[in-house]
């Protein structure tokens, strides 16, 4: 790995060197090392590119990584990696992108990630986005994320895009089983003439299930997104799903919210609130001795912490 | 020391122009000055122009010598002003901690966090890591509030009707925060108040009505008189 490759796991696995346990690294489109473990395994697809992770019954306290680097300008890839999480797991999977684009043309990183959790399996996914570079070529990334819960499992998503990505669409589609549990954590952050799209579905089948998804994101500049949320209770299920924005300079943001209870004891709840920066907060702030810049940077911080 | 000459705010709204602040002048050498007056009287515009919040239309604020009149509220609050609020802002996602440390403009430890926290009664263990946001309560806001003017430290501190919303908290532990302040920092301390037990340990008392300033002097001599309506009132009864 280079310095520019070395930046870009930090950023997006706060790892400074090759992890410890099960981990495949993807550099440019090559592998750039794996490891697997007595419980895990990682085996790459025969027909396209991509992973299948497969994680034994009953592992418990393990990690998987699996970054991908891009700093190769004009690269585009489409990844599909597979998740098999054997019952009664309770394991953390770290992923996520780096693009590091110096040149003109534009370099992209489509990744379709399927999660298949069994039986009362407890798993933690974290996912970060990061770009950079001086290149005026695009950074794009489109991530798709499909989940099925089985029975009684649990899944904590936490998605966060914080700089640097000037396109995305994010996609994530999970159904659950009887007493399933989905929690999605999105953190965004918006510059520039980016844009960004979030589209989450979720399909509560199963007697019990829960979701709650929650958003909170910054748009600056130029910069737009929309955020859709589509729970669906199919079933006597609790949903809830939440958007926190706030807009500065020319952004703007869509919430759009479409819950639908297709079951008597379906119970779903939107919530959306856009904004700018409250004024009374800038003041506060200021009071204390911070510039407007200097209160609006901490406001954002916490915000997006 | 704080002098005010002849502060004017006046708005124009919808063709008729108020005077919310008139010809106001007086200085601020002393330990503690409260400001009292009926409400809408103009004592919260007051502490606002000095905060830097809301510039006068007339007149100038000088700070140990300076003009200050055309500063910054931030240039302001670097000078050594602070301002707690009468209806403290909430922040989602900055914790006590976080505002504490930025009140304070340096890193503090735990245990100097916890400190501010326990003067102003709160248990510094429960909310050192809670955000300011709106789980919190108008009385724990208030007392986060005062807790982020005394870890400022500065020469001169205002405090918008401190005791509103603290009611479960003793009066007198309130008092004796103020009091360590001043024995800390050896500044002035101005509080906007109602409150008798507020006024009662005030060195000068001021008192604001219809904009205007309409009484200004020793306790001894302003507070007899305003407890005197009071007085007369709950007589009327």
């Amino acid at each position: 790995m280079d310095e520019i490759q070395k930046t870009l796991l930090e950023q997006i696995a706060g790892l400074h060197e090759v992890p410890t346990g099960a981990y495949n690294l993807r550099i440019n489109g090559e592998l750039g090392g794996r490891n697997t473990t007595a419980n895990i395994d990682i085996v790459p697809k025969k027909d396209v590119s991509g992973i299948d992770i497969i994680i034994k019954p009953g592992t418990r306290n393990e990690s998987v990584h699996i970054p991908v680097l891009l700093s190769q300008t004009g690269l585009k890839e489409c990844v599909y990696n597979d998740f098999f999480i054997g019952e009664d797991c309770d394991v953390t999977i770290v992923a996520g992108c780096g693009i590091h684009n110096g040149g003109d043309a534009a370099s992209e990183h489509s990744g379709i990630h399927r999660f298949f959790i069994k039986k009362n399996a407890k798993i933690k996914y974290v996912e970060k986005h990061y770009g950079s570079g001086e290149g005026t070529g695009e950074r794009i990334m489109n991530p798709t994320t499909e989940v099925t819960i089985e029975d009684g499992g649990y899944m904590e998503m936490d998605t966060v895009q914080i700089k640097g990505v000037d396109s995305t669409k994010r996609v994530t589609k999970a159904t659950l089983g009887e007493n399933a549990t989905i929690v999605i954590r999105e953190k965004l952050m918006t510059h520039g003439k980016q844009t960004a799209e979030t589209e989450f579905t979720v399909d509560l089948n199963g007697m019990n299930s829960s979701a709650n998804v929650i958003s909170r994101s910054v748009a600056k500049d130029d910069s737009h997104q929309v955020f859709l949320s589509r729970v669906n209770g199919n079933n006597a299920c609790a949903g809830h799903t939440e958007c926190d924005a706030i807009i500065m300079d020319n952004a703007s943001v869509s919430a759009i919210p479409e819950i639908t209870a297709n079951h008597l004891e379906a119970s779903l709840i939107h919530e959306a609130a856009i904004g700018k920066i409250a004024g009374e907060q800038l003041i506060k702030l200021m009071t204390l001795g911070l510039t407007e810049e200097e209160a609006e940077a901490q406001i954002v911080n916490g915000f997006l912490k | 020391m704080l002098e005010l000459r002849n502060i004017s705010y006046r708005v124009e709204q919808d063709g008729i122009v108020k005077d919310i602040l008139n010809d106001i002048s007086f200085t601020i050498e002393d330990r503690f000055v409260a400001v009292t007056g009926p409400n809408g009287g103009g004592k919260s515009t007051l502490a606002k122009v000095i905060a830097g919040i809301i510039p006068p239309t007339e007149g100038r604020i000088i700070l140990d010598g300076e003009d200050i009149t055309g500063l910054s509220i931030t240039e302001r609050a670097r000078k050594g002003i602070s301002f707690a609020f009468q209806q403290p802002v909430r922040f989602k996602g900055i914790t006590v901690k976080d505002l504490i440390t930025l009140a304070a403009g340096k890193k503090l430890s735990i245990g100097e966090v916890c400190n501010y926290l326990s003067e102003v009664g709160l248990c510094a263990r429960d909310y050192v890591n809670r955000e300011v946001n709106a789980s919190l309560s108008g009385g724990e806001l208030k007392r986060i509030e005062i807790a982020t003017v005394m870890a400022r430290g500065t020469k001169l501190s205002v405090f918008d009707e401190p005791e509103a919303g603290i009611d479960l908290w003793s009066f007198q532990n309130l008092i004796r925060v103020f009091e360590e302040m001043h024995d800390k920092i050896q500044g002035s301390i101005m509080i906007i108040s109602h409150q008798e037990r507020i006024l009662n340990i005030a060195d000068k008392v001021i008192v604001i009505s219809g904009g205007k300033l309409s009484d200004i002097g020793k306790k001894e001599d302003i507070l007899p008189g305003l407890l005197g309506v009071t007085g007369s009132c709950s007589r009327q009864r």
